[in-house]
């Protein structure tokens, strides 16, 4: 994620030009003179996002006075490999399309290199999840090409003997290696996982459970004042969950529902004190850790619609940012958050200001549905600028298309699996 | 029961609670208010029937329903109005992001309704409903009183089919039972059965939901607001103007009989049984109404008698070999708990709350139903069209349909999400590409891929598919409405002229 600050003055000019960059409100031309996204094969999604400090009012009902904080403008990508190569490439061939957006941004002067400037406003994300972590831009579209392509061949009648099945999956392979061969179908092998990443892995994979086990006698010992502590705040922390206004809801309606995936960004301010803020950065260690080693494989708890999604410390921790790309409306996402991970939302977002009251940190919150409904819609910002590098695939989809891949490439199958595979069709 | 919990039958319009099939005859009048004074003063003394039980059954029941934009007509302060739901403040028709939500594009779009979008939407409707041969007394009756205040923008007549929607099958089998006794306690606990039984904050404005929560609603100041509204349950110190009232729907949906029986008959090679046979597939049922599910192993709250054709749910078919996923009824009404079924215990709990359970996973690709449903109170019209008529003789131009309404606390997560993802999206339970057989628009997606399909899964191969299917069903108006208690619309008609900002 590049963040900068907006430059006093050019708010508008900056929004215009966001804006020249889409196809359909909120919807990037892949082909956009700016930035180019669809030329960058290993980019799955990007957004533009201007985020302003409205809601920082809210912090008065804590009698704080809120400190005026800058306009940013962020550029988050979600990419295949090596973010720093992503930036090197997208710095490489779209330099001056980001000049200029970058332009409207304070400390970016006529002539500063595009690389060093995003490189230094370039931040870690807190927490990160990632539906498929290895799955490639490439491998979504060759494997739905292959889904496709078997999809349109297959005979679609009932087997006569399980031995069928056998030879149907027989003929389908042969005719997509006919396929591979005539250049039709591209099946790329994945590539190896860079050594550095493995061992980084390796190290985040151990090294965080020894600081949690060196810290466990200490939170042993002060875990009955933790616990009367957030009893308290949970029950005198203010909740804010006013209705949003109708023209800022229209705003962000405007945007949506088109394509299968949505987008959505939203920002609000830390409850003040240190102890929500300790409890947030360790929360969000922890979801760092549960998504880098076990949410991995196509779901987050029970949630399977989320393709990316981010958590960022802003202002000093002070506030954060969480971005996500959906499949589906965004009232099924809210279904979802409330009905399958209310207790993991409420786990984090209860640390920020206004969130509806919760219970021992995981009850209650955003299980308050209206009010939750109201917070969240009301925290939401309109993302000016989004990219998906393929458009109308959700991921159940992909989930399937690997699956029939995987089918595709095993050397030998039972009669009942062949079948399995061939109904996957 | 407790006397706290008891509800006003006698605030609550009639088809809240009935649906008044003795009623065989209706018609519902979509009016225009012209003289503010003259429409209050009907509104004030119109007989509206509520929700009482009445023996015998009077010949006559009258409801009355407004929109957001006749409750400004009648002269409802602006902050009055934009407390009730978004949805229903928007509307229907007049919003571009709205229509793409609901699948009207296309042939569907509201710049080609009859009525419900731009200066066509309705201030008022009046819906009547009369005991066989009654009703053209009853609505000459209603029309010379209402000429005063009211200028008719419509009157969409009904049919009695008997219960067959114009396609041919049974209809309104499946509805939710309204907890009326309030026996369960309004408070948000998981789920893991499905049931029947449905909190009356589901349909009703000022009691509690599914959620154990109230949704919003206009709580006015007691002293401003007269004694005339009942007292908020969740803030008794405020006059509750939503109580008793319920979010009505109501779309005219034109159905393309010939079109249907044309195109089954065509893919079923003109056999008469393959015909049948794909044609439940597409609806979930058969034309009888009997469900492709064998029904009742399990007994369901509030699920009836199996005889009743309600009693039963898709555990038993979650491969959709008895019932294709995607069959209209089972989009309409999946029937499933808040978890995906598992073994009992703790663990198997954990897990599947977690997503540790890989095949609970697979099967947790559709909401919770009990928050997203309806309660239907539809009618058809136009000329019933049987089989042999769809499929030899030329459409008369005349196509009949269903002018369908339901009601409901909560427009979004209950019409629109039902419209929106179950009926008009292209991804449900796992079946990509497709949208409701029989509602569906077939729009290609964002990246030109076809969604005009409909899977028939079994077991012993790729699942039978049909392509190309044409869009059977065309929206030609709608509106979204408000239903209020019977204090409610005597306190509107009779509401502070111009209230002091």
């Amino acid at each position: 994620m590049v963040v900068a600050p907006v430059a006093a003055g050019k708010e508008p000019a900056l929004r215009a030009l966001l804006a020249s960059m889409n196809s359909a409100p909120g919807l990037a031309d892949p082909r956009n003179a700016l930035v180019p996204f669809g030329a960058f094969e290993r980019l799955h999604f990007a957004r533009l996002v201007v985020l302003d400090d409205a809601l920082q009012v809210d912090l008065e009902v804590y009698g704080v006075e809120p400190a005026r904080l800058p306009t940013w403008l962020v550029f988050i990508g979600d990419c295949d490999g090596d973010a720093g190569d992503a930036l090197a490439d997208l710095a490489g061939r779209a330099g001056a399309g980001l000049a200029r957006i970058f332009s409207h941004c304070e400390g970016f002067a006529e002539g500063s290199d595009v690389l060093a400037w995003m490189r230094a406003r370039d931040r870690r994300a807190a927490a990160s999840f990632v539906n498929w972590v290895g799955r490639s831009v490439r491998q979504v579209r060759e494997e739905s090409a292959l889904q496709r392509a078997l999809s349109a061949r297959v005979p679609r009648q009932a087997l006569a003997t399980p031995a069928d099945a056998q030879r149907v999956r027989a003929e389908l392979v042969d005719h997509v290696a006919g396929e591979v061969r005539a250049g039709r179908l591209a099946l790329t092998p994945p590539e190896p996982t860079p050594l550095g990443w493995q061992l980084r892995r390796l190290v985040h994979l151990v090294a965080v459970p020894l600081v949690g086990l060196a810290a466990l006698p200490f939170l042993i010992v002060l875990a009955p004042l933790l616990v009367w502590q957030l009893r308290t705040l949970e029950k005198s922390d203010p909740e804010v969950c006013p209705r949003p206004r109708a023209a800022d809801l229209e705003a962000l309606l405007e945007l949506e529902d088109r394509d299968t995936t949505n987008q959505y960004t939203a920002l609000g301010a830390v409850k003040p004190g240190r102890f929500r803020r300790w409890l947030l950065i360790v929360l969000l260690a922890f979801t760092e850790y549960a998504c880098r080693h076990v949410y991995t494989r196509g779901f987050l708890a029970r949630v399977q619609t989320i393709h990316f999604a981010h958590w960022f410390f802003f202002d000093d921790k002070t506030r954060v940012v969480f971005v996500s790309n959906y499949d589906g409306s965004h009232q099924g996402y809210m279904d979802d958050f409330i009905n399958k991970v209310g207790w993991g939302l409420n786990v984090l977002f209860s640390n920020g200001v206004g969130w509806p009251r919760t219970r021992w940190l995981v009850f209650g919150g955003s299980r308050i549905e209206q009010s939750f409904k109201y917070f969240q819609r009301r925290h939401q910002v309109p993302t000016q600028v989004w990219y998906k590098a393929y458009p109308g695939l959700a991921l159940v989809e992909m989930k399937r298309n690997h699956r029939i891949r995987e089918g595709l490439e095993r050397r030998a199958m039972s009669d009942a699996e062949a079948l399995a595979w061939l109904r996957l069709l | 029961m407790n006397a706290a919990l008891a509800v006003d039958l006698d605030d609550i319009q009639g088809l809240v609670r009935f649906g008044y099939k003795h009623h065989t005859e209706a018609s519902f009048l979509l009016l225009r208010i012209r003289d503010r004074d003259a429409a209050r003063r009907w509104l004030a003394s119109v007989p509206v029937s509520s929700a009482l039980t009445i023996e015998p059954l009077p010949e006559f029941a009258i409801q009355i329903a407004l929109t957001a934009e006749g409750m400004r007509a009648l002269g409802a302060d602006d902050a009055v109005v934009d407390a009730f739901a978004a949805e229903f403040v928007v509307g229907m028709g007049n919003d571009a992001n709205r229509a793409r939500r609901l699948g009207d594009v296309g042939a569907n779009d509201p710049s080609r309704w009859q009525w419900g979008a731009g200066e066509r939407v309705p201030h008022v409707a009046v819906l009547l409903y009369a005991m066989p041969g009654r009703l053209a007394v009853l609505q000459q009756a209603i029309e010379s009183q209402c000429e005063a205040g009211f200028e008719r923008m419509a009157c969409l007549a009904t049919s009695d089919l008997d219960g067959i929607e114009p396609f041919g099958f049974t209809d309104g089998i499946s509805q939710p039972l309204l907890d009326w006794e309030r026996r369960r306690a309004a408070r948000d606990t998981e789920r893991t059965e499905y049931s029947n039984l449905s909190c009356l904050g589901e349909y009703l404005l000022g009691y509690p939901n599914e959620y154990g929560g109230y949704t919003d609603r206009p709580l006015l100041d007691r002293a401003a607001a007269g004694p005339l509204l009942p007292n908020a349950e969740d803030d008794p110190g405020r006059a509750d103007l939503g109580r008793n009232g319920s979010y009505l729907v109501l779309r005219q949906l034109r159905q393309d009989v010939h079109g249907f029986w044309q195109f089954v008959d065509g893919q079923a090679g003109g056999d008469a049984e393959r015909r049948e046979r794909l044609a439940s597939a597409m609806v979930g049922r058969k034309r009888d109404g009997t469900p492709l599910i064998v029904p009742a192993i399990e007994t369901i709250e509030g699920g009836g008698d199996p005889k009743e054709r309600n009693a039963f749910t898709y555990r038993t078919d979650r491969e959709g070999l008895s019932c294709p996923l995607g069959a209209h009824i089972r989009r309409s009404n999946p029937r499933n708990a808040d978890l995906p079924p598992g073994p009992g215990g703790l663990i198997s709990w954990a897990k599947r709350t977690l997503g540790f359970d890989a095949d609970a996973l697979d099967h947790d690709l559709v909401a919770s139903t009990r928050f997203h449903r309806l309660l239907r109170r539809g009618r058809e019209y136009g000329p019933g069209v049987s089989i042999e008529q769809a499929l030899g003789e030329a459409p008369s131009g005349n196509d009949p349909g269903l002018h369908f309404i339901c009601l409901g606390a909560n427009i979004a997560r209950q019409f629109e999400f039902v419209q929106n993802a179950w009926a008009m999206g292209v991804r449900f339970d796992g079946v990509a590409n497709e949208s409701d057989p029989l509602l569906g628009i077939r729009s290609p997606g964002i990246d030109g891929v076809p969604t005009d399909g409909f899977s028939l899964p079994r077991a012993d191969g790729p699942d039978e598919r049909i392509a190309a299917l044409p869009q059977f069903v065309t929206v030609v108006g709608g509106a979204y409405f408000f239903l209020p208690g019977v204090r409610a619309l005597r306190w509107l008609a009779g509401m502070p002229r111009e209230a002091p900002p």
